[in-house]
């Protein structure tokens, strides 16, 4: 049944995610300058850069949680001009840190992704309910449909969101730093999840990053910001170079290159 | 196959449940057994009171009363108006503002996102007691001419004023964190607007006692005219209530990602706020401050059925209408002259239940 379910899930095809000299200010605070990017449809852009640089500004603008200069387009059409549930069905965003109630059931959070499908009085409906049901299957998060929120281990917690963004059938699915609280075994499980069904479903992915190695291995290409501009931009092997890092980061890092074209950022001591 | 099934959220396959996991929720069962419930304690309310006919007449003579039933209930026509025109409103009012202050309260605490927040938070019980104080001292030679009772009525419209006022402060400065500064204002605007009908009272401490016993919950005298007053606006603010409770789920996950989720969160607030004050100031201004219903009823029908927003406010109507009939027995039974407000009841009996509830609630969610 869950089989059948997931071909209608796999139907929605990609979408491209293009800034036109998206900004932000927060007051008179600017957290990013005027940048362009266009992540094509079924691309992974990282972005990285040290604390404050303006990655989460960045995210926050394209979902329209602060007030921003420029635009954004999804395949072509400027995102303020669609509704916000029509917006909601075509980018899901996953918070830095997502509030996840305590007593809220694992299936009735995952159901809350289905939300910008159910109308404004309405209730979800069956079709709803299966999609959530074939989401947490196929996420191997069964067992937690009936646990309570406030029950689970912070790397169940972090899957469950992933979950919900994942019911929300968006094309463009934007990740605030989705992995800083896991240990290295769930941070490698959730991104190959999200790699995996990137490929699958023609994902869209634009993901925040702290961990410098993680963000080179999965996305296609990484973009370096520096107090709210793009300092550098391209493969990771080209921004993931040991003078860049000790420019913008300030840390004494050096740079291996596996045969496999991996970039490994290692830390060393003075 | 892993048990897979949408219905697992319904799911009544698992007999035992661990504290860890959600109660399985078995559909409307709850909604039937919460009514019965409701109309047990609607009819138990009809046979207390003094003088009527002895009380387990009363079941008879309302069967007889149904159509196509013949019973002989042997309550005579005197008897009859006893539980008719002084019990029965007495009871339905209870119900109706029970009902009303527990799905205000729920709603508040969705909409605020905060457990502690009554459906007085926002200044509706200050705004009428202060509007009744004026009806009392300044004011009652203005209004003495008036058709309606002027002091609900003004209570009324104190109430609606006072919460505007807080929704215009709060709202003004608080930019996205609307639901925080609300709060604030709340806290601050029902601080003024007591300290002014503080200082009137002061001017005329001749009416304390009678400002007093009006301001202070009571049922007693009540009649079929104040049910009539206040249906309508508790039918119009739960139909409204009822139909935001999955924006109120939505809403736990907070504004930001409600909104990504594709919420239009000020706009859900603003109308679930304008509706549970509209409803909160009806029951105020024709019952009084009934304090804590709106706290406790919430939260013991999460302890019972699970905090998600679409079964708590429907449930929620139906054990508040009860709680408050029950807590207005013992008023009714003892008829003691220097009758105990059914204010001071409620918070009597609900701080040391809401203390056991809060501990229930700590052990099953510290797990």
């Amino acid at each position: 049944m869950s089989e059948r379910v997931f071909e209608r899930a796999n139907r929605h095809h990609g979408a491209s995610l293009e800034l036109r000299g998206l900004a932000v200010h927060y007051g008179r605070r600017v957290a990013l300058q005027p940048i362009d990017e266009l992540v094509a449809s079924g691309e992974w852009l990282g972005l990285i850069g040290p604390n404050g640089a303006g990655k989460s500004s960045l995210l926050r603008a394209v979902v329209g949680l602060v007030a921003t200069g420029g635009q954004v387009l999804v395949d072509g059409t400027p995102i303020s001009r669609i509704t916000r549930r029509r917006r909601a069905s075509l980018v899901a965003y996953v918070p830095q840190e997502p509030l996840l109630p305590d007593d809220m059931s694992g299936f009735d959070y995952v159901l809350l992704g289905r939300s910008p499908y159910v109308g404004h009085f309405a209730t979800e409906s069956r079709h709803d309910k299966e999609q959530v049901g074939a989401v947490l299957d196929r996420l191997e998060l069964t067992e937690f449909a009936r646990r309570r929120l406030g029950t689970l281990s912070g790397g169940e917690r972090q899957r469950l969101v992933i979950a919900r963004a994942l019911a929300q059938e968006a094309p463009i699915l934007l990740l605030d730093e989705p992995t800083s609280a896991l240990d290295i075994g769930h941070q490698q499980q959730a991104l190959e999840l999200v790699a995996r069904l990137r490929v699958e479903q023609g994902l869209t992915v634009v993901a925040a990053m702290h961990d410098l190695t993680l963000a080179g291995l999965y996305a296609d290409r990484l973009t370096l910001l520096f107090e709210g501009h793009r300092v550098a931009a391209g493969p990771a092997a080209d921004v993931l170079r040991a003078d860049v890092l000790a420019e913008f980061y300030g840390a004494r890092v050096s740079v291996h290159h596996e045969p496999d074209g991996t970039v490994v950022v290692i830390p060393r001591r003075g | 196959m892993a048990a897979t099934s949408p219905t697992v959220a319904s799911g009544a396959a698992v007999p035992v449940v661990p504290a860890t996991t959600v109660r399985p929720w078995r559909g409307g069962w709850w909604y039937v057994g919460a009514a019965a419930v409701t109309l047990v304690v609607l009819i138990v309310g009809a046979m207390m009171g003094p003088a009527g006919p002895p009380p387990w007449r009363i079941p008879l003579e309302l069967l007889d009363r149904l159509p196509l039933i013949g019973v002989d209930s042997g309550v005579t026509d005197r008897e009859w108006n006893i539980v008719w025109q002084v019990r029965m409103p007495r009871v339905v009012l209870g119900a109706l503002v029970g009902a009303m202050l527990s799905i205000a309260g729920a709603s508040y605490q969705g909409v605020f996102r905060n457990p502690l927040v009554d459906p007085y938070l926002l200044g509706a019980a200050a705004g009428a007691g202060l509007g009744a104080t004026l009806v009392f001292t300044v004011l009652r030679s203005a209004t003495a001419g008036w058709p309606v009772d002027p002091a609900p009525a003004m209570a009324f419209v104190c109430a609606l004023a006072t919460v505007l006022v807080t929704y215009v402060v709060g709202a003004s400065f608080g930019g996205s964190r609307t639901g925080a500064t609300l709060v604030l204002a709340g806290v601050a605007v029902t601080s003024l607007v007591t300290a002014i009908q503080t200082f009137i009272l002061q001017r005329n401490v001749d009416v304390v006692r009678e400002v007093y016993s009006w301001i202070l919950g009571r049922l007693s005298n009540s009649t079929w005219d104040d049910v009539k007053l206040v249906t309508p606006y508790v039918v119009v603010s739960s139909v409204v209530l009822l139909l935001h409770r999955r924006h109120l789920d939505l809403l736990r996950v907070g504004d930001d990602e409600a909104a990504t989720l594709g919420a239009p969160v000020a706009r859900v607030r603003l109308v679930v706020v304008a509706a549970a004050t509209l409803g909160t100031a009806a029951a105020v201004s024709v019952s009084g401050l009934i304090g804590f219903v709106g706290i406790v009823v919430p939260h013991l029908v999460r302890l019972l059925a699970g905090a998600s927003y679409r079964r708590l406010l429907p449930l929620t109507m139906f054990v508040g209408a009860s709680f408050l009939v029950l807590a207005d027995v013992p008023g009714r039974v003892l008829t003691d002259p220097a009758e105990t407000p059914l204010g001071v009841v409620t918070a009597f009996l609900g701080a040391p239940f809401f203390i056991v509830v809060l501990r229930a609630r700590a052990t099953r969610i510290g797990q």
